[in-house]
Parts: C-alpha cells; sequence; structure tokens
C-alpha cells in the first residue's frame, strides 16, 4: 500500500530530518564511525522517503492518517473502507448564504429525502432519524468534527449509532458572481456491512441518487424559496 | 370539475375529477376560460411519450381568472385575468436570469428522469408526461399553476380570449423559431409544416421583415391558409420536388432560413429500444426526418436552420457535411415563453398579427375525446381546436 496518509507539515518535517540525519550519517562517516554512520542513513534515507512520498508504513500498520484534514469521511472511518459518495451542485447564492443556512441543522429534513428529524444537542453534536419504506428505521448521533464558516462542515457519527458515517459539505464560490459549488462527500460503514444493509433499506440502493436529491432540493429552497411538487394535484380515476 | 384525463394510447377521456388546490407557496389556481389542443398533443394521444400514467390530466395551452392566490405570490390577485406560459419557471436560477425560461433548474419535480435521459433537466412544463413534472394540464375547468408569479401575463378586456390565447405557445414558439433566423430586411424563409406553429412562424417571419415566405406541406387545407394569411409562396412536396423548386424560386441560392416545424413528430422522446421500433415500424417517421434533412439541404450557405419542432431521441443519417461545408447555424429548443409574452402582446394590441387565424374548431371540453381524433384524422378541415371548459355541452 502506498497511498498518502501523511500529512504536509509532517512530510516536510520528514524529509528535512532525513536530510538532517544523512548529513550527519556522512559526518560519522568521515569520523571513520561506520556503524553510526550506516543507522544514521538507514533512519534517515527512510525519513526523506516519508517526506516524499507521503507514505508511512507505521501509520499504514497503525491505521493511523494524518494526511487528511477533518473534511474527507475516509479519515473518519480509517481508510478506503465503505460506501463512498460524492455530489456537488452550483446554487445562485453566496457561499456564507449557504453556510448559514445548512448550520441549521434542524432545517435538513425538509430537503434531504427519508431524513425525518435532526434534534441538535449542543454545538458539535445532533441526534438524526430517519424512515424509508415499511418500518426501515435508523437513528444516530452526529458530532461536527470541523466547521469552517462559510467554506466547511464534517462531520462523523459517535457513540454506538446504527449507522456509522461521515461527511463534509464545502463551499466554494464561483467565478463571476455565479454563485457558489457546493460539494458533499459521504461515506459510511460498519464492521460486516450491517450500516450498508441499512441505509440501503432507508435510503434505497442508489445513496448518490438520494444524495443529488437532497442537493437538489436545497438549492430549490435556497434559489425558488420551494421546493417543486405535484403531490396532491387532482388525477383522472383508473 | 371536469378535465381531459389520458388513460393510454388512443384513450382520452373527458372526466370528473377533483379540484386543484394550491400546494406551493408561489401558486395560484385558475379558471380556465379557453383552451387548446396542441399538435403535440396528439403524440401524447398517439402513445409515443413514454412516462405518461393513466390519470394525467393534458393541456399546455390555456388561459383564465385567477381564483386563488398562494401566500408568497404577490403578483397575482383573484380576478386577474391571465394567459398561462407552457413552461414553467422559478424565476430565480441561472438560465432564468438569462432568460432561458425553458431550461429553468428549479420547476421539474422529476429532474432525475431527464437527467437519465438527456444527462440535465429542463424546466416542468403542463400536462405533458413524468418526465416533464407531471403537472396536471389545464384542458380542465380549473388549473394549478406553480411559480404564479413568474409565468402568467396579465392581459387587458380588450382583447378577446381567443386573440391571446396563443400567447401561451404556439405563438411566441412560432415566433421565436422566426427570431432564431437573424431574419434581414427582404430575406427568403422557406417553412416545412405548416400546422399552427408553422403558420406563426411565417406569420413572425413577415413581422421580423422576411420579403417572402415559402410554405412546405401535403396538406391543401394548410397551404391555401398559407397562402391567405402570410402571401406564402407554397411548395405541396407530394406534387413536387422540395430541393429543386426552392433553386428554382431563389436562382439556386437558396433560402436564407429554413424553419423545420414537423419535429421527428412520431418518433418523439424516443430510447434506443424504441426509437428501433418506430424507425422500422413507420414509413412516416422516415418521410418525417425528412424535413430537417432537407432543410439542411436547401438552406443557403451561411444560413440558420431553425427548429421549433420538438425531437426527442437519436437522429440517424444527419448530413452534419452538407451543413459543415455551408457553414450552417442551427438555432432550437423549446421556447423561452417568458421572454416573449410582453412585446408579442404589444404586437396584438397593436393589430399588427391575430394569432386566431389557426383557429378551426370551437367546441365544449365535453366534446374534447372526439375533437384530439379530429385533430389527428383530419388535417385539411382541421388546423387548431380551442376547447370551452365552462361552455355546457350542446346535444
Amino acid at each position: 500500500m502506498s497511498s498518502i496518509n501523511v500529512q504536509q507539515t509532517e512530510r516536510w518535517a520528514s524529509a528535512l530530518g532525513g536530510a538532517a540525519l544523512l548529513v550527519a550519517a556522512a559526518r560519522r562517516l568521515a569520523d571513520e564511525r561506520p556503524g553510526q554512520a550506516a543507522f544514521l542513513s538507514a533512519v534517515g534515507t527512510g525519513l526523506m522517503w516519508r517526506g516524499g512520498t507521503g507514505h508511512s508504513n507505521f501509520y499504514a500498520a497503525a491505521g493511523i492518517n494524518t494526511a487528511e484534514r477533518g473534511d474527507d469521511a475516509r479519515t473518519h472511518l480509517s481508510g478506503p473502507r465503505g460506501i463512498f459518495v460524492e455530489q456537488a451542485v452550483s446554487i445562485a447564492r453566496s457561499p456564507n448564504e449557504l453556510y448559514r443556512e445548512w448550520r441549521h441543522l434542524e432545517r435538513i429534513p425538509q430537503f434531504v429525502p427519508n431524513v425525518v428529524s435532526v434534534r441538535v444537542l449542543d454545538d458539535r453534536r445532533s441526534h438524526w432519524t430517519a424512515r424509508g419504506p415499511g418500518k426501515a428505521r435508523a437513528e444516530w448521533i452526529a458530532e461536527i468534527i470541523n466547521d469552517i464558516p462559510n467554506e466547511l462542515i464534517a462531520w462523523r457519527t459517535v457513540g454506538g449509532a446504527d449507522m456509522v458515517s461521515a461527511g463534509s459539505v464545502h463551499f466554494a464560490s464561483e467565478p463571476g458572481n455565479r454563485g457558489t459549488v457546493m460539494s458533499v462527500k459521504l461515506q459510511y460503514d460498519l464492521p460486516g456491512g450491517k450500516a450498508t444493509a441499512l441505509f440501503a433499506k432507508v435510503f434505497g440502493s442508489e445513496p448518490s441518487q438520494v444524495l443529488r436529491e437532497g442537493l437538489r432540493r436545497f438549492k430549490q429552497l435556497m434559489e425558488a424559496g420551494e421546493i417543486p411538487t405535484t403531490e396532491g394535484q387532482p388525477r383522472g380515476g383508473r | 370539475m371536469k378535465a381531459l384525463v389520458w388513460h393510454g394510447t388512443d384513450d382520452v377521456r373527458v372526466e370528473r375529477v377533483p379540484d386543484p388546490a394550491l400546494l406551493n407557496p408561489r401558486d395560484a389556481i385558475v379558471k380556465v376560460t379557453t383552451t387548446a389542443i396542441c399538435g403535440s398533443d396528439l403524440h401524447l394521444l398517439d402513445g409515443f411519450i413514454p412516462t405518461m400514467k393513466s390519470g394525467d390530466i393534458l393541456g399546455h395551452e390555456f388561459m383564465g381568472e385567477v381564483v386563488d392566490v398562494g401566500r408568497d405570490n404577490r403578483k397575482l390577485r383573484v380576478g386577474d385575468r391571465v394567459v398561462v406560459p407552457f413552461t414553467i419557471a422559478c424565476g430565480h436560477c441561472f438560465f432564468c436570469e438569462r432568460e432561458l425560461w425553458s431550461c429553468c433548474d428549479n420547476s421539474n419535480p422529476n429532474a432525475w428522469m431527464l437527467e437519465k435521459l438527456y444527462g440535465m433537466s429542463s424546466s416542468g412544463l403542463f400536462g405533458y408526461s413524468h418526465m416533464m413534472g407531471g403537472y396536471a394540464g389545464g384542458q380542465a375547468q380549473y388549473v394549478r399553476v406553480p411559480f404564479a408569479d413568474v409565468g402568467p401575463i396579465k392581459v387587458p378586456d380588450s382583447l378577446t380570449d381567443e386573440q391571446v390565447l396563443f400567447l401561451s405557445d404556439i405563438f411566441p414558439t412560432g415566433y421565436m423559431a422566426a427570431e432564431n433566423c437573424d431574419i434581414h430586411e427582404g430575406d427568403t424563409i422557406a417553412v416545412w409544416g405548416c400546422g399552427p406553429v408553422g403558420q406563426l412562424a411565417m406569420a413572425s417571419a413577415k413581422l421580423l421583415g422576411a420579403g417572402r415566405v415559402i410554405a412546405i406541406d401535403s396538406v391543401p387545407g394548410r397551404l391555401d391558409l398559407a397562402r391567405r394569411q402570410v402571401d406564402a409562396t407554397v411548395i405541396n412536396f407530394e406534387q413536387e420536388d422540395v430541393l429543386d423548386r426552392l433553386k428554382q424560386l431563389t436562382g439556386g441560392r437558396g433560402p436564407d432560413a429554413c424553419i423545420d416545424a414537423v419535429g421527428l413528430e412520431a418518433h418523439g422522446f424516443t430510447l434506443d429500444a424504441y426509437y428501433d421500433r418506430v424507425k422500422t415500424a413507420t414509413y412516416l417517421a422516415t418521410d418525417r426526418s425528412n424535413a430537417l434533412r432537407q432543410a439542411i439541404h436547401a438552406c443557403r450557405k451561411g444560413g440558420v436552420v431553425s427548429i421549433p419542432g420538438v425531437y426527442g431521441g437519436v437522429l440517424d443519417k444527419f448530413p452534419l457535411g452538407a451543413a459543415f461545408s455551408k457553414g450552417l447555424t442551427f438555432k432550437m429548443g423549446q421556447t423561452h415563453v417568458m421572454k416573449y409574452l410582453a412585446p408579442l402582446l404589444a404586437r396584438i394590441e397593436r393589430g399588427e398579427i391575430d394569432p386566431s387565424f389557426v383557429i378551426t374548431h370551437r367546441l365544449p371540453i365535453d366534446e374534447a375525446a372526439a375533437a384530439y381524433r379530429t385533430f389527428r384524422d383530419r388535417k385539411n378541415e382541421c388546423i387548431k381546436v380551442v376547447l370551452k371548459p365552462h361552455q355546457p355541452a350542446v346535444h
């Protein structure tokens, strides 16, 4: 495995530290102490390698990943496990308007299909309930792990929730005052895939489509002030 | 209330259905005083449009009186007399702000269906299948109008229903087709298809300064109307070679712009399998795509091919080589109706045009089902049917 799991500044520190050790090793060699020189050059080379590639075998073995900020779901599920979905939508509103609206978590059920309630517990935590067809129902507590006003909100589930998931939403302004590209990344899993099955029951078999509909409806609310519907209109008999 | 309801291929019925109610804050409810059957409604009758469901109320050309208004609608009041565009638009998205109303991002509740078919969704339409939004249509006594603070235009009492009704679709559609031709004084414009849209495209071309319009069809009644109304030079494609005749008339140069007001009617909204079925089953279908091929071949170098006719699927044997070689421009798409409402209403008020010249039949709604078949089967006498939803049946 050679994926990047070392954070940027840590990579520079590794590379510089490795370089320093190699210089020290060269001195030891000049001082005719080859044993020490070999040890230092081995460690130095390793650090240089780590800095250069951004990959640490030790981190990989320990399940540690410092490369990603809190904005990527993968970090919080310790690797690229489970199901990962990503969707983006362009909305003719500024990033701060959209951020402000989205941050009112209790309004999310208005536009995300099947999420029936979000109860805010405190600054960071909220309790979510989702319902699917029949009796399918899921509850979880989500915690905000990164919150940069007008730019980013990231969260993950905590405790023994039905659903283990993590996600993030980014707000990036488009050039030419066209509004904002809002992108959502979402990952969910549970050992044994229980969450996946549950998620499928509650949200259907196409999670990216559910996410897409959620974003579309959010856009409709923000731009048009309402979500178009035909529910309740007259129809002829069969 | 009474409404014209689709139940399947060749099966439309007038029946009693519940009255519509306000569903969203910007809605209005309109009591329909006059409505019409559109040529594109015949594709529904013939079962060529997918995602129709038994029980759907049809109709996308209608007008009437506002009888109820949602709480966020600050434009309309109860009692207003309005014409309603067939396209539904939110008024605030990227596309609405650029007057590309029929491309609205926010008015189709079933946008995902069109996204699967075309990659992106356009605006919702009244009474025209679930992939177009599944909105109940206006061939009914009452209709719910979403985003009613954007589309409907108030019309003065000095004009009759029939004078303004076609602002809902076919007049702006014909006008946009002509406008897309980038007409210069004295231009020759050839129009394939002399149904109501073709007729209004020719009339609009004249309004925009065309020196001559050429009408191409095979139905004598329609060619006669074009000759009478817009002084068109007519070509009956069953009796004459269209390309030869156009070269004769223009000294070999070809028309400055060609309008395809036929469309792939019988092919409408094809998916691949569907397309194959139609392609192999109907001779008419090949005949009809001929209109566009002919238009491309006939058009002068550097000219415009304008397409108000509806296309839905994949086109076969498209002569792109000829189009490229001659440097043609193509313009097409659903009409951005809202863009044309005020200027075209003004033209009607000034007496420059009376679009009601296309009407041949006036019927109470109870006779709507029969009217669909008349419209489809008797093209010579029947060009445009208008319906009166509140007029009692005549027996």
